[in-house]
């Protein structure tokens, strides 16, 4: 059956190859196109006016000045974005998101737009649009927030998976995963470990900003040109917020310089559309680096509690988790996928985590890769140290004896199959970094991370040329060698080279839906739909060779890109290659394609455990990273570079995190740090090599055994740095970013409790 | 607004344009000149994504006035490869996979001949700052500096054996 799924445990010839991208001379000579790289005959500039308030009531706004400037084709507020969302929550917050709706939300919300000819003569609108504001309380720390007496963010809001109540919240949503006595597993403890942490909210800080151009008709039709990892879910939310028809905006994404999860929804976008509308030009904007880091979806921070206890010989008894995440101004999903990935990476008889979701002013949270996980990561793996130290017991050794295996029931609710935790463990074990001699002030740290993976609607296309040379079509975006990996997939299906193989990244009016590129589904869901496409393309070929050979289809195998006539009578048939067949299509039946739409499920989960050696200046408090080695499991490495490529950069993502990067809000509710001088991202000269081990344990549910790579590496490296600085200062951190202050704080706190302790 | 009338020269061709005296050099290339190698990450300097060289000093091009280049060389990502020939950097950034999402590229690559042209045999350190002004959030770094690393190789062991020749 050729649209199976299960893993076949197939022999390659291509995959697992390291050829060159097709998309490398584009990108290293500058011609490849971003978003903000293309231009349209005629088109505006379009500008945003964003809240200097946390929280403010919107009285007025006056935009008659910005009008008259000479030069200004459209100014919009958000009565030009009526409300067409019929009752659909989520979809109203995304379009009071885009732009305020009576209240400013959060320092950055837009309030209003501008096109005008030209950026001087926008920048200059904004200055003449007035806007009345009458400030109100704000909140922007996530447990102030949940304090009774706490601003309220969004008055309608009343607590999900909550006691019902009528009083207004800024707790959106409860949500309790686990199974199990975790006070009976509690009473069966010898050690019980418990201890509070908070992680402060971080930027994807993907390098280039949104952008995008629009084009809108009077005739209802659009174009939009944006750099998106989902082109078809921008097209429907931007379509179904504008009230336009679906198959008339025609969305393409550009090449996408980086997302993380943070391009997955819209900011700006529809207000281009709308600014187009009005003036009818194509209106391009471009958010700065300032609007980036104020107004689009950075993490949540988070405070939390956990609770591990075990016995004597070092079984967990039972494990408790309470999570609490800000989601920004917006209800989102953030608390529950901590709550749902804090314990699973192990084999827990006793386990509850909770998860809030708490609205703050703050923009609003969007996934950052592996959302939500390395928080809670941060917190269960520091705990899990300390218990280890308190048993005297390796820390490996204690995870691997406590790891989750096939048959584990998760924490979340599944049960597993074949999983990678335990041989990711073992491989750390036998690790040369495990067993390397550590310097003066040095510290050496683990842990461990957990992604789930998603799959999704896919849609791929498959033409053959008459040279034999293969268009391929896909409507996944390709983040970062995507086009190499498909182009192997397609090319080993067909038994032809990599090199006959072009990968193209199709607009909306090319293919049909694809869901938004996240959750590592790329290569997991595009892989398999370009397999479904391949062999769908070889039924044509073959019975295109038995037309040729006057044969029935049934007696026609593919071997090695070649058409191959079964049996001794046929015999004389000599093969017919793909380019052969090819060539004669005009006379056989026409073009031959492949085609795929499939909802690609079963993605399996991903499992990572890494190994980091950091150095600590106790006089500073500066911490630098002098080792790092991640270990993963890829189910199927298809191109290893991009494969150790995803593992190096997630790990990078994380020591950022770990160490530096953070959002800094005055008591005025303001953003202070909106850009790359003040929120600093690792430097070249900041890291080391990331040395990569890639273990390939198949994906039961795909033909080539893929699982996702790209998130489950940026999960570990907040516990594994925590560690490892814990080792190397001697004392426990429990605040990310561990940044040179906070470290010299608490050396100096303990060395204070020493003398005390000494002195008494 | 009166614009200022600027001559000068970008990848080896004589070039004018008239620009209000307030935008960027990195606006200039991108918005009148039509070459959008050279991104904007940042416009404050901290990205390194619009680095382009002028006179053979590697700058931001969007701390730099369009107007400042009157009568200078620049060079962009544009005029790195010779004909269909890459330039060894721009081949082993593609070799080493040293690319993902491709963004911050052209500024390394402008970074790193930068380097290559004054230290033709950099260490892992020496290449780690001087590519401190570059940022990167898809790799690492790692596969970047392997790929710079490999180029000085390519170009040292080419010299030698030119070297040799003459003898």
């Amino acid at each position: 059956m050729t649209l199976d799924t299960q893993f076949t445990d197939q022999k390659f010839k291509l995959v697992g190859s390291r050829p060159d991208r097709p998309d490398g001379v584009d990108k290293v000579t500058g011609r490849a196109r971003y978003g903000a790289d293309a231009s349209a005959p005629g088109q505006l500039v379009g500008a945003i006016l964003r809240s200097p308030h946390a929280h403010a009531k919107i009285k007025k706004i006056d935009t008659s000045k910005a009008e008259k400037l000479k030069g200004v084709k459209a100014v919009i507020t958000s009565a030009d974005l009526p409300d067409l969302t019929n009752g659909n929550r989520g979809n109203y917050d995304i379009l009071e998101n885009c732009m305020a709706r009576g209240r400013a939300l959060y320092d950055g919300h837009a309030v209003a737009a501008v096109a005008a000819i030209d950026a001087e003569t926008a920048r200059r609108a904004l200055s003449l649009i007035s806007v009345d504001y009458k400030v109100l309380p704000h909140v922007t720390d996530v447990d102030a927030a949940m304090r009774s007496n706490a601003p309220i963010v969004q008055p309608h809001v009343r607590t999900a998976g909550g006691e019902p109540s009528d009083k207004p919240t800024n707790i959106a949503q409860i949500s309790t995963f686990g199974h199990g006595d975790v006070e009976a597993g509690f009473a069966k403890a010898d050690k019980i470990v418990e201890k509070s942490y908070k992680t402060e909210q971080t930027h994807q800080g993907y390098i280039e900003p949104h952008a995008c151009l629009a084009t809108v008709g009077p005739d209802g039709q659009g174009e939009l040109w944006v750099t998106t990892q989902g082109h078809y879910t921008f097209r429907n939310l931007c379509a179904s917020l504008l009230g336009m028809d679906i198959a008339k905006l025609k969305v393409t994404s550009s090449e996408i310089g980086g997302g993380f999860g943070g391009k997955t929804h819209v900011w700006m976008e529809p207000l281009a559309l709308a600014l187009s509308r009005k003036a009818n030009r194509p209106v391009k904007l471009v958010m700065s680096r300032e609007d980036v880091f104020r107004a689009s979806g950075p993490t949540s921070s988070t405070s939390m509690d956990i609770k591990i206890g075990c016995t004597n010989d070092g079984r967990i008894t039972a494990a408790t988790a309470t999570l609490r995440y800000q989601d920004g101004a917006f209800p989102g999903i953030w608390g529950m996928l901590g709550a749902m990935t804090a314990f699973a990476c192990y084999d827990l008889e006793n386990v509850q985590s909770v998860g809030y979701d708490v609205l703050v002013n703050r923009p609003k949270v969007a996934a950052y890769r592996a959302p939500s996980a390395p928080m809670a990561a941060f917190g269960v793996e520091s705990t899990i140290d300390l218990l280890a130290a308190e048993l005297n017991m390796d820390a490996v050794e204690f995870r691997l004896l406590n790891a989750a295996k096939e048959g584990t029931k998760a924490s979340y609710g599944p049960t597993y199959g074949p999983i990678g935790i335990g041989p990711t463990l073992e491989a750390v074990k036998n690790h040369p970094h495990m067993h390397a001699p550590l310097g003066k002030n040095q510290g050496r740290g683990m842990a461990c991370g957990f992604w789930f993976n998603f799959g999704g609607q896919t849609c791929t296309d498959l033409n053959i040329g008459v040279d034999g040379t293969v268009n391929m079509t896909v409507g996944t975006v390709d983040v970062g060698g995507a086009r190499a990996s498909l182009s192997l997939i397609a090319a080993e299906e067909l038994g032809i080279p990599y090199e006959h193989v072009k990968c193209n990244i199709g607009d909306t009016a090319s293919l049909g839906h694809n869901d938004t590129t996240e959750g590592s589904r790329g290569t997991f869901s595009s892989g398999m739909a370009t397999i479904f496409a391949a062999r769908n393309a070889i039924e044509e070929l073959k019975s295109r060779a038995a037309k040729t050979w006057d044969i029935d289809p049934e007696e026609v195998d593919w071997v090695d890109g070649e058409a191959v006539a079964k049996g001794v009578e046929h015999s004389n048939l000599g093969p017919l290659s793909l380019a052969q067949i090819a060539k004669a299509s005009p006379n056989t039946g026409g073009p031959i394609a492949g085609h795929s739409e499939t909802v690609a499920d079963g993605a399996g989960v991903s499992f990572a455990s890494h190994i980091c050696d950091v150095e600590v200046d106790p006089e500073t408090g500066s911490t630098r990273v002098v080792r790092y080695t991640v270990v993963q499991d890829a189910g199927k490495a298809i191109h290893p570079d991009y494969v150790e490529g995803q593992f190096q950069g997630g790990a990078a993502q994380g020591i950022g995190w770990a160490l530096n990067e953070e959002y800094i809000y005055g008591e005025d509710g303001r953003l202070q740090n909106p850009g790359f001088l003040d929120y600093r991202i690792p430097v070249c000269s900041d890291l080391p090599f990331i040395d990569t081990e890639i273990l390939e344990i198949p994906n039961p549910n795909h033909p080539y055994g893929i699982r996702g790579v790209g998130e489950t590496s940026i999960v570990p490296p907040l516990a594994a740095i925590a560690n490892a600085v814990s080792n190397a200062a001697g004392v426990r951190m429990d605040h990310i970013p561990m940044s040179p202050p906070r470290i010299r704080k608490a050396i100096k706190a303990e060395a204070a409790m020493h003398q005390e302790v000494s002195a008494g | 607004m009166a614009g200022v009338h600027v001559s000068t020269t970008v990848n080896g061709d004589d070039v004018e344009f008239v620009c209000p005296g307030s935008e960027s050099l990195l606006d200039v290339l991108r918005n009148r000149l039509g070459l959008t190698g050279a991104k904007e990450g940042c416009g404050t300097g901290d990205c390194g994504a619009c680095s382009v060289t002028v006179d053979g000093q590697l700058v931001c091009a969007c701390l730099m006035l369009g107007a400042e280049v009157e009568g200078r060389q620049v060079q962009t990502v544009e005029g790195m490869a010779q004909g269909d020939q890459l330039h060894p950097l721009q081949r082993q950034f593609i070799e080493n996979a040293a690319l993902q999402c491709g963004i911050c590229t052209p500024g390394f690559l402008m970074a790193a001949k930068a380097l290559l042209d004054r230290n033709p045999d950099p260490t892992e350190t020496e290449i780690r700052y001087a590519l401190a002004g570059n940022l990167c959030r898809c790799t690492g770094y790692d596969k970047i500096v392997r790929a710079v690393s490999a180029t000085a190789k390519e170009l040292s062991q080419e010299a030698t054996t030119k070297g040799s020749k003459k003898r």
